[in-house]
């Protein structure tokens, strides 16, 4: 009886290729905009943790208060002690330390006299040293668009549309203007060695990207740094940690009354990510709810349109001597059975899209005037609820469907089977 | 079954709700069928032909009165013993064949048998001889929508037949047919009536299947108005 009711099912296309079909891509649709929807929020996430906040960072009170002025006059020092004393107490984690700072590039003519200048955001990572972190978390080796790293002392990278703007060529000599940490004019001459595409529109628009200790000497900052950013092992964010390692952190070290004692934020705290990591959860969530409810409607209805266009075959069976329950059960088998192979089909797809997807869409056009702290590449990805989330429309919806049309067949009156079948 | 009746009908009525009221579809019925009957059902339209045919089928039940097929109480049946009595004992013949169009002829036939549980062996000789009786063996493979309707309906009558029930059901199985497949359809299953002792009872209009008849059944609104049997001039 399987095998004929199986017969039956592979030769009528209308109850096994079509349901299939539109199964299959009602899941892929679901997979993919799940992976594209983490992805795009989690790149958000992640760049800033990358560029700006790290999944915990250390900073002074004074700092911490006025941070949106990158207040170096706040700065850490005898950052080694705090690194040593940091890596001895979260052993697990990298900590990194940076600075940031506001000044003017002013771009020479072939005099000395100055031909260009304009305001920079500047970034000071460790460039040089040999076991740095920073050349990979910030996907710096790849990003270079024209000349080299970096490799000696003096040597600075300038964002790749900034360098158009300033018309500046690689192995050009600059001139950084900026504060030193006690508040005196700093200016030091650096060679261009190479333009880098940062993927962050704000960054991209004025940023120049130098090494630490480089900066430190221009900014007399020896031994001392703005923000030390603390990221977890597996670069992964994971609010619940974070939170606890900074609730430990400053019970021990914070004092609001002192302004150069020690404070940790996570990185939900940071440049109103709180509200956005809040707001993105709940999006998330909604669209996903939303694209599945969706979806489930819609096969739904596929399983319910696949029950009415049997009635007759279903009435014959009726009439023959099958009885309600066993026609109703070989319909739920064959919806589970069209209801697995859809899913898995659209599972593969969807996730096919998405792995093709994880090379990112170039969005960089629509944010050029953009301030914010996002990148201009979004990517999805693959996370482990991809697997699993397409079946909930492509197995439970059909399922539910073909179980609510065969409902008609217990309501079904025996008795009008021969008018029914003979219209 | 005394006198090899199978089926017994004592005064038998059937209502339909209509508003708030009720329609009588049958009144007072009385009959009964031995095996090997082949009776007719006739009548205009509303006379209740399908609406008897519906309760010696099992599809519906009486109103009032008792219904009796192979010893089974219609009335009394539940839908699951009402299936395997249909199953087990009863073939049905429907005017516009409803085959199940993705099988073929063959599987058609053998469907009736799969639900009963038939081992493989004997279920393919029970399809071939069937196919044999309505003269279809060459169209084992062919799907529903290759046949003629004359075909078509060989093949309903093979899987009425198949299975080898005691009773088979006919609703104008020839109004669909034109006068040679008509002819053809009813000698076969004259045949099958005179070989195998199978009662058939037809519900009809159409003159040619009255030629058959052993036995007239005459309804008008429900009530039986003549009975008689028929003087076979072949």
């Amino acid at each position: 009886m399987i095998k004929f009711l199986l017969k039956g099912v592979f030769r009528d296309h209308h109850r096994s290729f079509f349901p299939a079909i539109t199964v299959s891509i009602g899941v892929a649709l679901t997979v993919l905009m799940n992976c594209y929807l983490t992805g795009v929020f989690g790149d958000m996430i992640d760049i800033n943790a990358k560029f700006q906040t790290g999944h915990v960072k250390v900073m002074t009170w004074g700092y911490a208060d006025n941070i949106n002025q990158l207040p170096n006059d706040y700065a850490m020092v005898g950052v080694d002690n705090i690194l040593n004393n940091l890596h001895n107490r979260y052993p697990t984690m990298t900590f990194i330390q940076r600075i940031k700072f506001g000044g003017l590039l002013d771009v020479p003519d072939e005099n000395g006299e100055t031909k260009i200048q304009g305001p920079t955001m500047g970034m000071a990572v460790d460039l040089l040293s040999e076991n740095s972190t920073e050349l990979d978390r910030l996907n710096i080796t790849k990003s270079v668009i024209r000349g080299e790293l970096p490799k000696k002392p003096g040597e600075i990278l300038i964002s790749d549309d900034f360098a158009k703007k300033m018309e500046i060529e690689p192995g050009q000599e600059v001139t950084l203007l900026s504060s030193t940490m006690y508040g005196s004019m700093a200016i030091r001459n650096f060679v261009v060695s190479g333009t880098i595409r940062f993927g962050v529109t704000a960054m991209d628009r004025s940023a120049i990207m130098m090494d630490i200790t480089d900066t430190q000497s221009a900014l007399n900052m020896e031994n001392a740094t703005g923000e030390i950013l603390g990221y977890f092992s597996d670069n992964v964010y994971d609010n619940l940690r974070a939170e606890t390692m900074a609730q430990e952190f400053n019970t021990e070290f914070s004092d609001p009354n002192d302004e150069f004692s020690l404070t940790m934020s996570e990185l939900k705290e940071q440049s109103g990510l709180s509200e956005y990591l809040d707001y993105a959860n709940h999006f998330l969530g909604i669209l996903i709810f939303v694209f599945i409810f969706a979806m489930s409607l819609v096969l739904w209805n596929s399983g319910l349109l696949g029950a009415l266009r049997r009635y007759g075959e279903i009435g014959v069976r009726l009439a023959i001597g099958e009885h309600k329950g066993h026609i109703y059960r070989s319909m739920i088998v064959e919806s589970i059975g069209i209801g697995i192979i859809g899913s898995i089909l659209g599972t593969i797809i969807g996730l096919g899209f998405s792995y093709w997807l994880t090379k990112g869409i170039d969005i960089s056009a629509f944010t050029q005037s953009s301030s914010m702290m996002m990148p201009s590449v979004y990517r999805a990805v693959i996370t482990r609820n991809a697997y699993y989330i397409g079946f909930i429309p492509g197995l439970f919806a059909t399922v539910i469907g073909t179980m609510l049309a065969g409902i008609g067949i217990y309501r079904r009156q025996t008795a009008s089977l021969f008018k029914e079948l003979e219209t | 079954m005394e006198n090899n009746q199978i089926i017994t009908i004592q005064n038998m009525a059937k209502d339909y709700p209509v508003g708030r009221g009720y329609f009588r579809a049958l009144d007072d019925v009385n009959l009964k069928f031995k095996q090997g009957e082949f009776t007719g059902l006739v009548g205009p339209s509303g006379s209740g032909k399908t609406t008897l045919l519906n309760i010696i089928g099992s599809l519906d039940v009486p109103s009032e009165g008792k219904t009796t097929v192979l010893g089974q109480s219609i009335g009394e049946l539940s839908h699951k013993k009402a299936a395997k009595l249909r199953n087990e004992h009863l073939g049905f013949i429907f005017q516009t064949y409803n085959l199940l169009p993705v099988y073929s002829v063959y599987e058609n036939v053998e469907f009736p048998l799969l639900l009963l549980g038939m081992n493989a062996d004997d279920r393919k000789k029970a399809v071939l001889d069937a196919l044999e009786w309505v003269g279809l063996l060459d169209k084992l493979k062919s799907r529903p929508a290759q046949l003629s309707g004359g075909e078509c309906q060989r093949v309903a009558v093979a899987r009425a037949m198949v299975k080898k029930p005691q009773i088979v059901l006919a609703d104008e199985p020839t109004a669909n047919l034109d006068a040679e497949n008509s002819h053809n359809i009813l000698q076969t299953m004259e045949k099958m009536n005179s070989e195998l002792k199978t009662t058939f009872i037809f519900a009809t209009h159409d003159d040619k299947v009255k030629k058959y008849l052993h036995r007239k059944i005459s309804l008008e609104d429900g009530r039986v108005v003549k009975d008689e049997l028929i003087e076979r001039t072949n």
